[in-house]
């Protein structure tokens, strides 16, 4: 075991991808020398050559879109996009070509491609760097979405996302990158938690919250709280946001009769929609209260010295609970 | 095919001014051959014959697949009809180990790569995607957003680069040449592959047809330069070329492609040609073009010059142009029949490959679809 930050699990976990697969490529923007903005690829450049890891020039339907053809050429580049809210350039290439080109070949091309952004606010930044833009990709056939949470599965969701043959979103909580966590490097890859499968982090029977990204530790610390006040809640990391491993969340929502799903992105037609008609329609007489949802407001996200109120927090969760049980 | 004069590409010559555009050009309207100073080749008496027959051949097919799109039987169909020459010149100077990226519209270029004409018939049937294997055959399934294949065209050119496949030697070193049209130029990926082929120096020839119209749209609509000469601002050499020449067509391209292969770079060719059909068959271009413009190049015509050269060659007869015809007669009669006998998907199929490794969503979805379809059935 080590104790790692998030952004150095990631550092390792492409590092070992790299190290397994020469296939591998990086491509972004500032990825070599300075090994990125949150020096996620750190030292790769370095130690695999600039004909891996891969400075490109500043326009992301052409990093996308040429990897897409290194991708044909049986590479397998792993993308990254610096700031959330730089990724629409691409917007095209992964809607209509990344998602689409092993339906319309009718399975025989593969793009076995990552594509990774930093996504979620809570830095200061200023505008187009806090975005959560999840459910543009998730409303998307044929492209994967995952996030991951913590260290460990920065380590293998990185990782397995490399190695699997569909074409995948991967988002990193940005501002949890300088959380540490334990990681068991020394484990095999196949031994992971499997990725497109979310997972019980806290058992509890009063009620369920639902997060990925950066709010399972919001969700996390509330759970936490309302300990204290003799509130069970059970906290799920979904982890795969497209497909959604539902079952557990059936599950424990059968258990307890509540659910409160959380996210930075604005509720409107968001994955919190999804996952309170998907639990509606399984778990609807076992439901004690109707699922409630905690996330952004439907406004642009605001400027930063504001942002503390526009993102969910312990409170509005553990307020959303209270609501939950006022039914 | 023959031995190409090499030389790097260089921006429009001297030797023609208006109303013609500078451009290279081996073979005139009236059917005479012509030199220039950059680019010469010698083809032998049966390759010229050969490149008639592809350009009567293409020509024919694509009648055969406008007509069944009248009759009902494609949805939808890209003319390629007086843009022959610019494709199968194009087509034909690819080495066998070339990498093409087409858009929607290169039924010349996919016939001189030597794959079944009716692979893309499927598509504008509607009863697939135009799904063929890119790499087995050399030829990217067809792509139909503007301008998004030159920068998988470029990321598989840098590829080229990575596997050690540049070099000298013709036979084994390997380019790319991404298709387009002149509106595509204005789009971003076709400026951003041309800014990505430049800076990696990827082997790849960036091949616009420009058939003066998108859509409707001419071409002062997207630029107040002639758009070869784009290239310089990117750092590569752009070259225009008679489109409806197949001559200057092949050598231009040949040259250009074993450059990039020997490691030169990128090059831009402007294939100066004209849609003489419509957009699509869902087109009326009487709407927005005169018909004296339209007269004025069909004198122009890349068969017709080229059946000349022949006739003045005395390389050809009667006998060998009825017998092309009648070949490609047979030809687009047997890919009639294929078109009507291809059968509808079923629909469950829609639900196959939307991911390698599948998805359980999906999966949940179609045992529903089959299951409501089945509760049909004995029910009247």
């Amino acid at each position: 075991m080590e104790t790692l930050t998030l952004g150095k699990s990631l550092n390792l976990g492409l590092r070992r991808a790299m190290e397994d697969d020469s296939k591998v490529l990086i491509m972004g923007e500032d990825v070599g020398k300075l090994g990125g903005v949150f020096r996620i690829t750190d030292g790769l450049q370095k130690d695999f050559g600039d004909e891996r890891v891969i400075d490109t020039p500043l326009a992301e339907a052409g990093i996308v879109g040429t990897a897409i053809g290194l991708a044909l050429r049986g590479y397998r580049p792993v993308v990254e996009i610096q700031f959330d809210g730089f990724v629409y350039p691409a917007y095209d290439q992964i809607v209509c070509q990344v998602a689409k080109f092993h339906y319309r070949s009718q399975g025989k091309v593969k793009l076995p491609m990552v594509i990774r952004i930093p996504f979620g606010g809570g830095i200061g930044a200023v505008e187009h760097h806090s975005e959560s833009p999840e459910a543009y990709f998730s409303h998307t056939a044929g492209l994967k979405v995952v996030a991951c949470s913590n260290p460990s599965d920065a380590y293998w969701m990185i990782q397995q996302a490399i190695a699997s043959d569909d074409p995948i979103i991967f988002f990193e909580p940005k501002r949890r990158y300088w959380e540490k966590g334990e990681v068991d490097t020394a484990a095999s890859l196949s031994s992971a938690y499997p990725l497109h499968s979310s997972r019980v982090l806290r058992s509890g029977a009063d009620a369920t919250l639902l997060a990925y990204g950066p709010m399972v530790r919001t969700c996390l610390d509330a759970a936490t709280a309302a300990a204290e006040d003799g509130r069970n809640l059970e906290v799920i990391d979904l982890r795969s946001l497209s497909p959604l491993d539902m079952a557990p969340v059936f599950e424990s929502v059968r258990k307890t009769g509540r659910a409160v799903v959380v996210h930075e992105a604005p509720g409107n037609i968001g994955l919190g929609a999804e996952v309170a008609a998907r639990i509606s329609e399984e778990c609807f007489y076992s439901l004690e209260a109707p699922v409630l949802r905690v996330t952004g407001y439907d406004i642009p996200y605001p400027a930063s010295r504001v942002e503390e109120e526009f993102l969910p927090d312990l409170d509005r969760v553990l307020e959303a609970v209270d609501r939950s049980f006022g039914f | 095919m023959t031995r190409v004069e090499r030389a790097a590409p260089r921006r429009g010559g001297k030797r023609s001014g208006p109303p013609e555009p500078e451009f290279v050009q081996l073979l005139t309207p009236e059917g005479e051959r012509v030199s220039h100073p950059d680019y010469s080749v010698d083809f032998t008496d049966d390759e010229l014959r050969g490149l008639y027959r592809d350009l009567v051949t293409v020509r024919k097919l694509d009648a055969e697949a406008t007509a069944l799109q009248r009759q009902g039987e494609l949805g939808i169909w890209a003319s390629l009809l007086g843009q022959e020459a610019a494709q199968v010149g194009s087509g034909r100077a690819l080495r066998k180990q070339d990498m093409a990226f087409p858009t929607y519209r290169e039924h010349g270029v996919l016939y001189c790569r030597n794959i079944d004409p009716i692979m893309p018939l499927g598509l504008f049937r509607g009863v697939d995607q135009g799904g063929w294997d890119p790499v087995a055959h050399r030829f990217n399934m067809y792509t139909i957003v503007i301008g998004a294949q030159t920068l998988h065209a470029t990321g598989y050119a840098m590829g080229i680069v990575k596997d050690g496949k540049v070099g000298d030697d013709d036979e084994t070193s390997e380019a790319v040449i991404a298709y387009f049209g002149d509106g595509a130029t204005s789009q971003g990926d076709v400026n951003e592959a041309f800014i990505f082929g430049s800076v990696y120096n990827a082997p790849i020839v960036f091949f616009c047809q420009n058939n003066q119209y998108a859509i409707s749209e001419p071409l002062e609509r997207q630029t107040r330069i002639p758009l070869y000469q784009r290239a310089s601002g990117f750092g590569f050499p752009g070259i225009r070329v008679d489109g409806n020449d197949v001559l200057a067509t092949y050598a231009v391209t040949r040259a250009a492609l074993d450059n990039a292969r020997h490691g030169q770079g990128p090059t831009l060719i402007e294939a100066y040609t004209y849609r003489m059909g419509a957009h699509t068959t869902s087109d009326d271009p009487t709407r927005y073009r005169v018909a004296s413009e339209v007269e004025a190049w069909q004198a122009k015509d890349p068969v017709v010059r080229m059946r000349k050269l022949l006739e003045k060659q005395g390389i050809a007869d009667e006998a060998f142009f009825a017998a092309v015809d009648e070949q490609a007669k047979v030809e687009a009669v047997a890919l009639r029949e294929r078109v009507l006998s291809m059968p509808d998907p079923d629909p469950v199929t829609m639900f196959d490959h939307v991911y390698p490794n599948g998805s359980p969503l999906i999966d949940k979805q179609r045992a529903e679809f089959e299951s409501y379809h089945a509760s049909f059935e004995g029910s009247h």
